[in-house]
């Protein structure tokens, strides 16, 4: 099982090959991919090096081009593939038909991942882009249970890539329209959930508010934790009810299921986060790497050890984790 | 002269009691509208109609000369599922909707023409196109797109491929394999109780200042807000829509087909019905996703701007 890391800049990409990632993802500065973030992500000469430092150690560098090229600029989408292509990068990571269509066409000899945003959770739809595109592996949305994992493992015709820590999507990815409801931008048409350009902070009588282009997403009394106002992690009324009624701000962590997600053939485990610091991605890579070694040393006694747990707690998003869908209970 | 677009009854987002929906689908059989979607699109665990029902509705349908189309699951995850779906579009003497890459597969391993619903991602031609080649008829513009990407597509469409709007409903916004319903009454998605029947327009999702933001609807999450586009009526027919789908909603749905019915036969005549329309919509009126806004936005045009600019 691959370990694969993201990185949205050259520091994160180094600490993610130094500390025993196998292949480390990063994306272009622009909406062509799904972490569209001012101050993010690599020009060409910071990708030059960074393909180049992951080759000298003989790990691969996979290119995100994973959000729906617009009717209206699929110009620059065709240009960040062909950007990629001439990088030497070891394989695209896209969503859209279009896209792969393009890609398969004039660069049939680069190797490409379908990438979550493609929403594929089921066998037949693995098999449509592998028909089509030649796709050789593909990352599954966050709403698959192990069991169903294991039978989309059984019947999927490519190599299969799972979630294995980071900020939890609750919606199936390239499904969610919520940001855009709020904002006019979602990850689908901008490469951005809840963007910051919406987001406001106020101090009022009532406690530290926040908003996304005027929505109360959340609201913290005094001494609460408060975090990024993610829309679907917020607190609303329900029937009268206040809570988190999509999601608690929460990572997931799947520690615990390495030996399981290993015998079901997982054959790639992907870390969450090129919006976050050099310092996570050295700390969950080394985390993880250690984690999966051990894993495959002795599957049969695999217990997550006690310091890797507060490791990844303490970069968790609202310092607490779950196994989200992979658990019945979630659901 | 252009032509003016069909009418399309979309498939009911909400988990009704089987005498609701019957009662439902005799009213729509005295309606104008020309297309009738059934069957379930959210839940694999809704099984109230099982196939035989929807099929003898169908039926029906098709005596009073509505088109009729079987729709399918959007999220598709569990092998049943999956073997469930196959059986479906092997079997089905309907045209049939899909809303995942998986039905477009197996469609096309039949050889069975198809159309497809919002939740397909078609966000450039060149996808548009693609699934053409694998038998897509008529697609449906994402809710999140605005008329200045409608006009592109229109521009490049293949000539075979009919294009669909999303224009009336409460707006299906996401997916996901947790049971928002389910949570909100503390039960267990493997024990739901099938809760969701409580809610003919699913359970409203305020913020704690008390502004309708979303709606639960099992694993669907819909917007609060009623997208309503019937103003639009002359961009439509300038830019060659061919059908405008109206989402089932618990009351006045018939009363809505009504209204749309009548604007089609007499366009100049959508700005009366407003104000009867929005007491019809179970919350506020939205059209923020046309206009390239934030979808729950609310644009009220002045006569003057009814051009596409596209002219």
């Amino acid at each position: 099982m691959e370990l694969i890391c993201p990185a949205g800049n050259l520091p994160s990409l180094k600490a993610a090959i130094d500390n025993g990632a196998d292949a480390v993802y990063i994306g272009f500065q622009d909406d062509t991919n799904a972490r569209h973030f001012a101050g993010l992500n690599f020009n060409d000469k910071k990708a030059n090096e960074g393909v180049s430092y992951a080759h000298q150690q003989g790990r691969k560098i996979f290119a995100a081009i994973n959000t729906y090229p617009q009717v209206t600029g699929f110009e620059r989408w065709k240009q960040a593939v062909d950007k990629a292509a001439h990088l030497g990068v070891d394989a695209l990571i896209l969503a859209d038909i279009g896209l792969l269509d393009y890609a398969s066409e004039r660069w049939p000899d680069l190797r490409l991942h379908l990438s979550v945003q493609a929403s594929a959770t089921n066998a037949a739809s693995l098999r449509f882009y592998h028909e089509n595109f030649g796709i050789q592996r593909a990352v599954l949305p966050r709403v698959l249970s192990v069991k169903q994992v294991e039978q989309v493992i059984k019947e999927s015709p490519v190599d299969i890539e799972v979630f294995g820590f980071g900020s939890l999507c609750v919606m199936v990815e390239g499904r969610c329209l919520l940001s855009s409801y709020a904002t006019g931008q979602s990850p689908n048409t901008f490469g951005a959930c809840s963007p910051g350009s919406a987001v406001r902070w106020k101090e009022t009588d009532q406690g530290l508010e926040s908003r996304l282009n005027g929505v109360l997403i959340d609201r913290y009394e005094e001494g609460e934790n408060a975090g990024y106002p993610t829309l679907c992690k917020g607190r609303f009324q329900v029937e009268n009810k206040i809570g988190y009624a999509i999601e608690e701000p929460t990572s997931l962590n799947t520690l615990s299921l390495l030996p399981e997600l290993m015998r079901i053939g997982v054959g790639a485990l992907k870390v969450e986060g090129r919006q976050r610091s050099p310092t996570y991605v050295k700390q969950v890579t080394q985390v993880l790497r250690a984690a999966i070694d051990a894993s495959k040393r002795d599957p049969e006694n695999f217990m997550p050890d006690a310091e890797w747990m507060n490791a990844l707690q303490k970069v968790s998003e609202g310092a607490q984790s779950t196994l989200g869908a992979y658990a019945r209970p979630w659901q | 002269m252009k032509k003016m677009p069909q009418l399309a009854l979309g498939p009911i987002q909400y988990y009704w009691s089987k005498q609701k929906i019957e009662d439902f689908y005799h009213q729509v059989a005295k309606t104008d509208v020309d297309i009738v979607y059934l069957g379930e699109v959210v839940c694999s665990k809704r099984r109230i109609m099982r196939n035989d029902d929807w099929m003898r509705i169908g039926e029906q349908m098709q005596e009073q000369g509505k088109t009729v189309i079987l729709s399918t699951l959007t999220l598709l995850e569990a092998a049943s599922e999956l073997s469930a779906l196959k059986k479906t579009c092997s079997h089905s003497p309907f045209l049939i909707e899909a809303n995942d890459i998986a039905t477009v597969q197996i469609l096309h391993e039949l050889g069975k023409p198809f159309v497809s619903g919002p939740s397909v991602n078609i966000y450039n031609s060149r996808s548009l196109q693609k699934l053409g080649e694998k038998g897509l008829i008529r697609w449906t513009l994402p809710v999140e797109l605005s008329v200045t990407e409608l006009a592109e597509f229109q521009r490049n469409r293949p000539d075979i491929i009919e294009t669909e709007i999303f224009a009336w409903g409460r707006l299906p916004l996401a997916y996901s394999a947790r049971c928002f319903s389910a949570r909100a009454e503390n039960l267990q998605k493997d024990d739901c109780q099938f809760c969701c029947q409580k809610y003919p327009d699913g359970l409203l999702l305020s913020t704690r200042e008390d502004e309708a933001f979303l709606c639960i609807n099992g694993i669907q999450t819909q917007s609060a807000r009623t997208v309503n586009l019937l103003g639009e009526m002359d961009q439509f027919v300038e830019l060659g829509v061919d059908v405008l789908r109206i989402s089932p909603q618990s009351e006045h749905t018939i009363d809505i087909i009504e209204r749309f019915s009548s604007v089609l036969k007499q366009p100049q005549s959508a700005d009366r019905f407003n104000s009867e329309l929005e007491e019809w919509m179970p919350d506020m009126a939205c059209n923020g996703y046309w206009n390239g806004d934030a979808g729950m936005e609310n644009c009220i045009k002045s006569p003057a701007h009814t051009g596409t600019g596209h002219d």
